[in-house]
């Protein structure tokens, strides 16, 4: 009897020291692809890491590759947050796992990417058939010594979408053509009309536009320099332009012209479906998240607009990690999913402005009208608002989160009533502690 | 594991009598040798899953985030390290987010604890009374418990919202002007420690009334004997007969509250989650190290707050033995 109890005994201790031998070793292990990709069955399988609305998934663009190409399989996994994709991008490009083979990279992030982790994606610079793109695009995500780390998908060139009936009961002309012409060349007008509305505006509870973040940021990109010079060294404290933006956002700030909202966090949506603001200063790629959470019961309320001045807000980039298993495959479908159809084909459908400047010139873009948005001409407004930007854009390392901070600065003033030169210090400390 | 092989040859059989070598010598001295094996290693090896895994998982992350707390260190570059010394520690005492951290996490820990610890103990006593349908009553109060931290802070970030809230829409039809639970400071306290309060005051309960229930009926009956209320039953007998019970979930509370982490995140939603606050009004000091490494990006930093927050409950433990032992040197 004893003996068997001590077998058991002497079994179960082999059994639980194997086991947490198992448990420390089973995380060093795991499958021989780094990126999840690779040839299975005779399929090739390429992974995508995305975030937001770009436009690939939800317009039916990767089925339509699979069913060109029956062997290729594609898995994309979309993050709703830039922010939080962005911060598990660099986790897992630091430990060099858990990567997708084609990786989505936000203007924001880009010269952080072409400085520190250019060795970690694929060249594009040799891949036949990807010359017609807007020259600063590509430029944005170029290396030093000439590397393409990645092919453009869209840019954010600007408009101001405003409610109609708001505009109405307010007194002002609600006509698109009339409504630019009140503030054409100047965002001060901007804020001048602001000023109109809240004293003309008959009903309750509508604020002129829905955060100052949103016209800061509008300011500040319409400008070749923001937040660095050419060097790479910080400009913001001396920049007038990033001044000037911060005034004129603290000034609609504090005359109560702002929604006191934060852009693309849950309280602005239901903002944008009980109409709490009457205007927003919207890049192409938001007019589909606008008619998205306004809703049916909006359609046709708003409109679009041109903005007092040209600029660029954002825009993403598609990258191929160099220790992927199918990069070449890779490699292709994003030439592919970046060829002028395509980016013409996303544009149509919700709206995202190509980067291809042969797309731009296509009749599909040209003459595209947003149903939504009370039949605008949006292929006409964009198309033209894209021709305004700057063609040369300095971008620095921590472009995202300097942005980031000062719309955190902006709500400070508008929000909880601080002075703007102590939230400006605040901001300015908080910029200090963040680039390190 | 290293521990049980090398310890039983040590304590191994007396080398048996030279030039007698026997086959069923051998077999004995070896079941002999297994059997002390056994005695001797076998509870080492039933407790090495434990260690290994805590080694692994803590012990060496430990140790190494204050190898990294010593370091400049980027996410991006995290094989360029600079050696600084503590350097990171100085800053960090001379930072004042890092006082204002500490200064919500306390105060949301108290705002958070008290009437979380209060409430457990009278929700425990009243499902210690016998009554009908008490099992259900008993696993409805541990549901809170288990539902995740994500679900239940988004739940609660909906219901305090500024615009279209349930609380501000319940505030609105008795004239009460609408709070901005999120930027003002206090209402986003009191906002993050309500989420907290409702998550954990029934398992705070479940265990105080498992200790109510072993505290033997016959003190009751005694008290009863000697003319005390049900008030002073309670005070008198239920409360000291617990009070290990009670030490115990304030320990807890306590390292729970040093900790808040998940539901200032989510209550902030975004970029404020991750701040607490525009203005930092509800950042703890989970929050700052989150802030720095996944923000900021500074590795380094991040792994100091980190190491501040360790250092700090050891101090709150040091203490409060302290008090304790001079307590019992005094009476």
């Amino acid at each position: 009897m004893g003996s068997l109890g001590s077998v058991r005994v002497r079994a179960s201790a082999a059994v639980a020291a194997v086991g947490a031998l198992t448990l420390v070793v089973g995380c060093s292990g795991g499958d021989d692809s780094v990126t999840g990709g690779g040839k299975k069955d005779g399929k090739t399988v390429i992974t995508m890491g995305l975030y937001g609305v770009m436009g690939i998934k939800e317009t039916g663009l990767l089925e339509k590759y699979e069913k060109e190409n029956p062997d290729v399989d594609i898995q994309a996994e979309i993050a709703g947050d830039e922010q939080t994709y962005y911060t598990a991008l660099q986790t897992r490009l630091a430990a060099g796992k858990g990567l997708k083979d084609i990786q989505g990279i936000e203007i924001g992030r880009a010269k952080e990417i072409t400085e520190t982790q250019a060795d970690k994606f694929a060249d594009f610079s040799k891949t036949p058939g990807t010359d017609h793109f807007l020259p600063w695009k590509e430029s944005q995500i170029s290396t030093e010594d000439g590397k393409v780390l990645g092919l453009g998908t869209d840019i954010g060139p600007m408009a101001v979408c405003y409610r109609k009936d708001y505009f109405e009961q307010a007194g002002l002309p609600t006509d698109r053509e009339e409504v630019a012409k009140l503030w054409a060349g100047d965002w001060k007008k901007y804020v001048e009309v602001g000023r109109t509305f809240k004293k003309d505006f008959k009903g309750d509870d509508v604020a002129y536009m829905d955060a100052a973040s949103g016209l800061f940021n509008a300011m500040v990109y319409g400008y070749p320099e923001q937040y660095y010079d050419e060097q790479g060294e910080l400009i913001y404290q001396t920049n007038p332009a990033v001044k000037e933006a911060w005034n004129l956002a603290a000034d609609a700030g504090e005359d109560g012209l702002t929604a006191k909202l934060r852009q693309f966090q849950p309280g602005w949506d239901p903002g944008l479906a009980n109409g709490t603001f009457a205007t927003a200063v919207c890049p192409a790629w938001m007019l589909s998240h606008i008619s998205e959470k306004a809703g049916p019961a909006n359609k046709g309320k708003w409109d679009v607009a041109r903005a007092p001045k040209g600029a660029n807000w954002g825009g993403s980039f598609l990258g191929v990690v160099e220790q992927s298993p199918v990069k070449e495959e890779a490699k292709k479908l994003v030439a592919w999913l970046t060829a002028p159809e395509q980016q013409a084909h996303i544009f149509k459908e919700i709206g995202n402005i190509p980067s291809s400047e042969q797309a731009l010139q296509s009749a599909d873009v040209k003459n595209a009208r947003s149903e939504y948005f009370n039949n605008a001409p949006i292929g006409q407004i964009f198309g033209a608002a894209a021709q305004e930007i700057p063609d040369k854009q300095v971008l620095g390392r921590k472009d995202g989160t300097i942005k980031d901070t000062f719309s955190q600065g902006l709500t400070l003033i508008e929000q909880q009533g601080t002075p703007r030169e102590e939230a400006w210090n605040t901001t300015a400390e908080r910029i200090e502690k963040a680039v390190g | 594991m290293a521990t049980s092989t090398t310890k039983v040859p040590a304590g191994g059989t007396p080398p048996g009598p030279p030039g007698e070598p026997s086959a069923r010598g051998t077999a004995r001295r070896r079941g002999a040798l297994l059997h002390r094996l056994d005695i001797k290693g076998a509870p080492y090896a039933f407790v090495a899953p434990f260690f290994v895994v805590f080694a692994a998982f803590s012990f060496y992350p430990l140790v190494y985030t204050s190898w990294i707390s010593l370091h400049d260190v980027e996410l991006a570059t995290l094989d360029v390290m600079e050696w600084v010394a503590l350097d990171n520690y100085v800053d960090l005492w001379g930072d004042s987010r890092f006082w204002n951290a500490l200064r919500n996490t306390v105060t949301i820990g108290v705002i958070s604890t008290v009437p979380q610890l209060l409430m457990a103990l009278g929700l425990a006593h009243l499902l210690n009374y016998r009554m009908c349908a008490s099992l259900f009553f008993r696993v409805a109060s541990l549901v809170p418990y288990a539902t995740s931290v994500a679900a239940a802070a988004l739940v609660f970030t909906m219901i305090f919202e500024r615009d279209f809230g349930m609380i501000n829409w319940a505030l609105g039809t008795v004239g009460i002007d609408p709070v901005d639970w999120e930027a003002d400071k206090w209402p986003a306290q009191v906002a993050i420690s309500t989420i907290v309060i409702w998550r954990w005051t029934g398992y705070n309960a479940l265990l105080y009334l498992a200790a109510m229930q072993a505290i033997p009926a016959d003190r009751y009956e005694a008290a009863s004997l000697d003319g005390a209320s049900r008030w002073q039953q309670f005070t008198h007998v239920t409360v000291p007969g617990i009070r290990s019970t009670i030490v115990f979930t304030i320990v807890l509370s306590t390292i729970g509250a040093t900790q808040l982490f998940g539901e200032p995140l989510i209550f902030g939603q975004g970029p404020n989650g991750v701040t607490g606050g525009a203005d930092n009004q509800y950042q703890t000091l989970g929050l700052l190290l989150y802030e720095e490494g996944w923000k900021n990006y500074q590795m380094g930093r991040s792994a100091t707050v980190a190491w501040a927050m360790f250092l700090l409950l050891i101090l709150v433990f040091v203490v409060q033995r302290l008090i304790k032992r001079l307590r019992s040197r005094t009476s």
